[in-house]
C-alpha cells in the first residue's frame, strides 16, 4: 500500500499489461503448434499477425515503466517490481517472436513429409513448454514463489525431450534425403520450443527475485544436443532422474 | 418486504399463535413468575393470578409481530428459506465454478468448485489469473459497462484440456460486485478430439500389420500355393499379426475411454499397498512363466492415495507387465510403496510406488519419450514382446488425471525404475 494511490494504479496497470501479454503469448504458442501439427496455414497467418500486438505491448510497458521510475523514484520492493516488469515483458515478447517463427515454417513443412513419431515428439515438447509458461504466469498472479521448484525439474525435462527429438530428426534426415528440408525446419521449431521453455524459466527467476530480493540457485544448462553424433554409437547419455 | 401471495394459503391461526407465544416465551415466563410471586408474597387467592397470566398470554397471541418476525413464519412459507440463506452457502452448493469479484477485478469469493478447478483464487487479480484475451475482454466489458456481455469460450490447457463457457454479470444493483460463472463444455470437445485421434492412430498403426497380412495372403495364393511348410509358417505369422491388431485396438479404445474422462473426482481414495499387492498376485503366474520373481517391499499399514482404485490398478498392471516383459533378463522385479520424504515446494504431501526391474535398461535419449504413444525404443524387440506401444501412454494419462506424475530412472545395463507419484489422501 502506498500513500499516493496513483502509484498503486500505475503498478496495477503494469501487471495487467503483463498478464494480457502473457495470455496472448500463451495463445500464440498453442496456435503455432496446432498449425504445425495440422498443417493449418490460416492459423499460422493469424499467429504471425498477433505478434504485432505483442511488440506494441512491450514498447508500451517499457515506456510506462520508465515513466514511473522517473516520476515516482520507487525504492526497494517497488523498484524490483518495476524492473521485473520490464524483464518479463521482454521475455514474453521473445516468446511471441519464437511462436511467430514456428508459424512461418508451417508452409515449408507440408503434410506428407513429417514422420508421425516426430510430430508426436513435438507435441510433447510443446505441451511441456506451454505448461511451464502457464504455471509460471500463474505464480506471477498468486506470488506463491515457494512452488517455483517445479520450474527447474520441468526445464530439465524440456531439454531432455529436445535432445531426443534432435537425434530423431538427424536419423530421419540420414534415412532419406527428401526428408532434409522439412526436418531442418522441424529442428528449428523444436529449438524454438526449447527456447520458449527457457524464457518461461527466466520469468520464474525474475518473479522469485521480485518477491524475495534473492536469486534462484544457478541452474545447469542441460541442452546436450552438442553431444549428439550419428551413427548412434552407444555414446548416449546415461539416464538421470 | 413483499406482500404475501394472496393465492398461497396463509398458515393456520393456531400456528401463528404458537409462533408468537414462542417468540415471546421469555417475556411471558418472566411475567408469569412476577405475577405468581406478587400473589404469593401478598397472600392473595390464586384464582385471579391465573386469570392475569391468561390475559397476558392472550394479548401476546393476538398482537401481530414486527416485520422481522413476520418473515419468520407468518407469510408465504416457501420464500423464507431462500431469503435467510447466506450467499456463501448457496454458492457452495452450485457445482459450476463461480467467482465473485469487485470493481478492481480482485477475487472476493470463489466457491469450492472454482477452487477445485483453478486452485486458490483468494485475493488474486482476475486478469492475472485468466490471461486469455477473450477473458480479459469479458472482464473489462463487465466492469466498464456493468452490463451483461455475451459469454465467451475459455480453454485451460494444464493439467488436462478443459473448455468452459464463461458468462459474467453484475450482482444485484449497486453492490459493486460481479460474478463469473464457468460452464464446463469439455466433454463435447473431448469426444471430438478422441474420435479424431482414434481414427488417426488406428489407421496409422494398423496399416503395417494389414499390409503384411495382405502380402502373405498374396504369396499363399500365388508362389507358395503348393508349399505346405511355407503355408504353415505364413499362417502362423498372419495369426500373430491379427492378434497384435486386436491388442492394439483394445489399447486404443482403453486410451480413448480414458481421454474422455475429466479430472478424477475428489474424495475417492485407494490403498496403494492393496492395489500393488493385488496386481502382483494377479501377475504372479505370468511372472513365473517368464522366470521372473516379484519381490515386495510394502509397508504393513495402508498407504492412502487420492484416486480411483480401478484406474490405479491399471497403472500398476501396465508397469508390472512391462517390467516382466522387458526386464526378464534380470530375473527379478521389485515393487515398493512409501510416503514421499518431502513435499515438493511446500505442496501437498505425496506417496510413491516404484516398479524396478534389472533388465537391459533404457538409454538416456529415450527416457523422456517413452510415454509418447507408439514410441519404440527398439522396434524389433518390443514388437517381439507383443507390445502395442500404448502402455506407458495410458499410465501417464491416468496419472495426469489424478494430479500425479511418473518419473523414470534408468541406465543401460542397470535396469529401470518407474516411480508413480500421487497426492496423499
Amino acid at each position: 500500500m502506498h500513500i499516493v494511490t496513483g502509484f498503486d494504479d500505475d503498478l496495477k496497470y503494469l501487471s495487467g499489461r503483463i498478464a494480457a501479454m502473457g495470455g496472448l503469448a500463451e495463445r500464440m504458442v498453442a496456435e503455432s503448434v496446432s498449425a504445425l501439427v495440422h498443417a493449418d496455414e490460416t492459423l499460422a497467418r493469424k499467429v504471425i499477425d498477433d505478434d504485432r500486438l505483442l511488440d506494441e505491448a512491450e514498447r508500451d510497458v517499457d515506456e510506462k515503466a520508465i515513466g514511473i521510475i522517473a516520476r515516482r523514484q520507487p525504492l526497494a520492493a517497488d523498484l524490483r517490481e518495476i524492473i521485473g516488469t520490464i524483464r518479463i515483458s521482454a521475455d514474453l515478447e521473445r516468446v511471441g517472436d519464437l511462436a511467430k517463427n514456428n508459424a512461418k515454417r508451417v508452409v515449408a513443412i507440408t503434410a506428407g513429409q513429417r514422420p508421425a513419431g516426430v510430430v508426436r515428439g513435438m507435441e510433447a515438447l510443446a505441451e511441456l513448454a506451454l505448461g511451464q509458461l502457464k504455471d509460471v504466469l500463474d505464480v506471477y498472479a498468486t506470488r506463491a514463489v515457494a512452488t517455483l521448484a517445479f520450474v527447474r525439474d520441468r526445464d530439465v525435462q524440456i531439454d531432455a525431450v529436445y535432445t531426443s527429438l534432435f537425434r530423431e530428426l538427424l536419423a530421419s534426415m540420414m534415412e532419406d534425403a527428401r526428408n532434409i528440408t522439412p526436418c531442418t525446419h522441424l529442428l528449428f521449431c523444436a529449438k524454438n520450443l526449447e527456447r520458449i521453455g527457457d524464457h518461461a524459466t527466466n520469468i520464474a527467476e525474475t518473479i522469485y527475485y521480485v518477491a524475495t530480493a534473492e536469486q534462484l540457485p544457478e541452474r545447469s544448462r542441460q541442452d546436450d544436443s552438442h553431444k549428439v553424433t550419428l551413427p548412434a554409437s552407444a555414446t548416449g547419455r546415461q539416464g538421470e532422474r | 418486504m413483499s406482500d404475501a401471495d394472496p393465492e398461497s394459503a396463509r398458515p393456520g391461526f393456531v400456528r401463528i399463535a404458537a409462533g408468537r407465544l414462542l417468540q415471546q416465551r421469555w417475556v411471558l415466563a418472566a411475567a408469569a413468575v412476577a405475577i405468581l410471586g406478587t400473589t404469593l408474597l401478598s397472600g392473595s387467592p390464586l384464582g385471579p393470578t391465573f386469570a392475569a397470566i391468561a390475559a397476558v398470554a392472550a394479548v401476546a397471541m393476538l398482537v401481530p409481530r414486527g416485520a422481522r418476525a413476520r418473515r419468520h413464519g407468518e407469510t408465504d412459507a416457501d420464500r423464507n428459506p431462500v431469503e435467510r440463506l447466506s450467499a456463501l452457502r448457496l454458492a457452495a452448493a452450485v457445482s459450476d465454478p463461480l467467482v465473485v469479484f469487485d470493481a478492481q477485478a480482485t477475487v472476493v469469493h470463489a466457491n469450492p468448485a472454482a477452487e477445485a478447478a483453478f486452485g486458490s483464487l483468494r485475493g488474486v487479480d482476475l486478469r492475472l489469473r485468466f490471461r486469455a484475451p477473450e477473458m480479459q475482454d469479458l472482464v473489462r466489458r463487465t466492469l466498464d459497462a456493468a452490463t451483461h456481455p455475451a459469454p465467451v469460450e475459455y480453454v485451460e490447457r494444464a493439467p488436462i484440456e478443459r473448455l468452459f463457457r464463461v458468462g459474467a454479470s453484475p450482482v444485484g444493483d449497486g453492490t459493486g460486485l460481479f460474478v463469473l460463472v464457468f460452464r464446463d463444455q469439455s466433454e463435447a470437445r473431448r469426444i471430438d478430439r478422441m474420435r479424431a485421434d482414434f481414427i488417426a492412430n488406428a489407421s496409422h498403426e494398423l496399416r503395417t500389420p494389414l499390409a503384411s497380412i495382405g502380402g502373405f495372403i498374396e504369396t499363399l495364393r500365388g508362389p507358395a500355393r503348393d508349399d505346405p511348410a511355407a503355408r504353415e509358417r505364413f499362417l502362423e505369422i498372419m495369426q500373430t499379426q491379427t492378434e497384435r491388431m486386436a491388442r492394439l485396438i483394445d489399447d486404443l479404445l482403453s486410451l480413448s475411454r480414458l481421454e474422455m474422462k475429466p479430472l478424477v473426482a475428489p474424495g475417492q481414495t485407494a490403498d496403494l499397498v492393496a492395489v500393488v499387492s493385488g496386481v502382483a498376485d494377479a501377475l504372479a503366474g505370468i511372472a513365473a512363466d517368464a522366470g521372473v520373481e516379484i519381490e515386495r517391499h510394502l509397508p504393513a499399514a495402508p498407504v492412502l492415495a487420492a484416486g480411483s482404485r480401478d484406474e490405479l490398478t491399471q497403472v500398476f498392471e501396465n508397469l508390472l507387465q512391462n517390467a516382466i516383459k522387458y526386464g526378464r533378463s534380470g530375473g527379478r522385479v521389485v515393487v515398493s510403496v512409501e510416503r514421499s520424504p518431502v513435499a515438493p515446494g511446500g505442496g501437498r504431501p505425496q506417496v510413491e510406488a516404484t516398479v524396478r526391474d534389472f533388465g537391459p535398461g533404457i538409454a538416456g535419449e529415450h527416457i523422456p519419450r517413452v510415454t509418447e504413444r507408439f514410441y519404440r525404443v527398439d522396434g524389433e524387440a518390443s514388437r517381439a514382446q507383443k507390445g502395442t506401444g500404448l502402455g506407458l501412454a495410458i499410465v501417464k494419462h491416468i496419472l495426469t488425471r489424478h494430479g500425479g506424475r511418473l518419473s523414470i530412472a534408468s541406465a543401460p545395463g542397470e535396469g529401470a525404475a518407474f516411480t508413480v507419484h500421487l497426492p496423499a489422501a
